[in-house]
């Protein structure tokens, strides 16, 4: 067998919000330590279809699955997934900063402490690591005590960026992480997601065009449900093959 | 078209009728009658049983126990006992309460198991006092045997403020935000770990102030205790859980009713009337203090 280059391969996947069809029959390639992001106007399914890539969208009774979605080969909606090693791979930081109401220290030990991991040297190795990779250490390393909810806004983006990194995951899902954010916090986030990228695969959905064009090495457009067109992020966005895409990119609708 | 015209330049009325004005000002002020209604009655009361019962009060009368067949004397053992009655209920009722509400906001799943769990917790919470009181001597005191004991008016009162207890756990619960859950469960920890970690700690000060709040309003009945563990008289505080004990509310309703001595007795029922009030009172305040500082330190 040939090295796979794909981490994830969605192979004519679709998403049901009971008779609604959200996402329909999608087939798409991710892969390793790239980033790929996913845009389209609002309503479109690109959140759905991130969701159940670590299978968060099972939290809603109602949603229910067609078609084969392969992490590293495994069929991930199998009857014998363990969803909750899954979730641990696969990462996810979220539209809205999300910290828990606990200390930096305890926000970021959250994961590996849940693994069973108690020494105090090994956590606070772990949790100083993750810090420095989120870029975060050098503002916090003297008030670890203090609370998550007392950072600004995008630090604590950053804290629930290194939070997903304690975990030691394969690919952190990201789903609009700077649309709460400043132009600054922004800038800082995408500068943080370029820098990760040589250690772990990276899935972006995002309203933000530019920003897409600006970070990913990969673009899918997807409108209504359906994927209009994925490739290469430069083609896509100075050489679109679709009409839907060329307009919804030169801002004509959206 | 003239006409039309007109009638648009027409200067409508800034100046309001005075009927209107009439008509709005009696409704307001019965509003306000009503409203100061409730506040006045309260206060009636309360200055009321104060009015008769601070003259007796002393620090002698709640350090010491009743002598001379309750006419003369403090009512230590009154006090400690309802105290008692309070915090071995709380004890009980908090984790059953707590689980249920856990049960019933994470992991029931709407349909008709749910509905009748969720009825008969509603109904429960409307049945008479006097009914649990039968109800407790009939299981607590007569079939786990526990007689007239202190145990047993606790588990009775438990299960007397249980509904209450649920309900606003459930309510602290449900208030725990969304993003929290999410958060947890994709960094990869389970359901349960979820609601140990994250869910319970982040709701456990709406919790107790609900389990505060619920106790108070039961620790001054009389009809739960009356047949499970109140006494007419103990000699000292109790020394075991299997020991009947006197209480505020009971004690009141003997002096007042069954005592020989009913008018020698005045003052101190007004006095124990007045403790019960003050305590009751005072855990309300503690549990609404709890409530405000909780909600000016929560951050989400």
């Amino acid at each position: 067998m040939v090295a796979n280059k794909n981490i994830f391969e969605i192979k004519d996947f679709s998403i049901f919000y009971g008779d609604f069809m959200a996402v329909k029959n999608v087939t798409l390639n991710i892969e390793y330590n790239k980033i790929s992001a996913i845009i389209g106007p609002s309503g479109c399914g690109k959140s759905t279809l991130l969701r159940s890539l670590n299978r968060m969208n099972d939290l809603i009774i109602s949603s229910h699955v067609a078609g084969e979605l392969f992490f590293q080969g495994v069929d991930i909606y199998h009857k014998d997934t363990d969803v909750i090693e899954l979730r641990r791979r696969v990462g996810m930081v979220f539209q809205k900063p999300n910290p828990f109401p606990s200390s930096v220290y305890e926000n970021v030990a959250y994961g590996p402490k849940i693994r069973g991991i108690k020494k105090k040297n090994q956590l606070d190795e772990i949790i100083e690591n993750a810090l420095v990779k989120a870029d975060l250490w050098k503002e916090v390393k003297d008030k670890l005590n203090e609370s998550g909810l007392s950072l600004s806004g995008g630090q604590m983006q950053r804290l629930c960026i290194a939070r997903s990194l304690a975990q030691e995951p394969e690919v952190i899902l990201f789903d609009e992480p700077t649309s709460a954010l400043d132009p600054i916090s922004t800038a800082h986030i995408e500068n943080l997601l370029q820098e990760l990228q040589k250690t772990v695969t990276i899935v972006i959905v995002t309203h933000n065009m530019q920003q897409a064009a600006r970070i990913s090495n990969y673009t899918a457009f997807m409108y209504l449900g359906e994927m209009v067109e994925f490739g290469d992020t430069n083609s896509i966005f100075v050489n679109p093959q679709n009409k839907l895409t060329e307009e919804y990119i030169t801002g004509r609708f959206g | 078209m003239t006409q039309g015209t007109e009638s648009i330049h027409k200067p409508f009325a800034i100046v309001r009728k005075k009927r209107y004005n009439l008509k709005q000002g009696f409704f307001l002020s019965l509003i306000r009658m009503f409203g100061f209604g409730g506040a006045v009655t309260l206060f009636a009361i309360l200055f009321f049983v104060a009015y008769n019962g601070i003259h007796v009060l002393s620090w002698e009368f709640i350090t010491e126990p009743p002598v001379d067949a309750m006419t003369k004397g403090g009512i230590l053992p009154v006090i400690v006992g309802t105290v008692l009655l309070t915090v071995f209920c709380m004890i009980a009722v908090i984790p059953i309460g707590v689980t249920t509400a856990i049960f019933l906001s994470e992991y029931a799943k709407p349909g008709f198991i749910l509905n009748m769990v969720m009825m008969s917790i509603y109904t429960l919470a409307g049945v008479p006092s006097v009914v649990f009181g039968l109800f407790g001597l009939a299981v607590f005191v007569v079939a786990f045997n526990f007689g007239m004991s202190l145990l047993a008016g606790s588990l009775t009162l438990a299960v007397m403020v249980l509904p209450y207890i649920i309900s606003t756990s459930e309510e602290a619960i449900k208030a725990v935000p969304y993003s929290f859950r999410e958060a947890s469960l994709a960094c990869g920890a389970t359901k349960w770990q979820t609601i140990k970690k994250v869910v319970l700690p982040t709701a456990l000060p709406g919790i107790l102030t609900g389990a505060i709040l619920g106790t108070a309003k039961v620790s001054g009945e009389t009809a739960p205790i009356m047949f499970t563990a109140a006494a007419f008289f103990t000699p000292g505080v109790p020394r075991s859980l299997f020991e009947p004990v006197m209480a505020l509310p009971y004690h009141i309703y003997v002096l007042a009713t069954a005592g020989t001595h009913i008018e020698e007795t005045r003052g101190i029922q007004y006095g124990t009337a007045l403790t019960l009030i003050a305590l009751v009172l005072g855990m309300n305040l503690l549990g609404i203090i709890l409530r405000s500082r909780q909600r000016k330190k929560r951050a989400w």
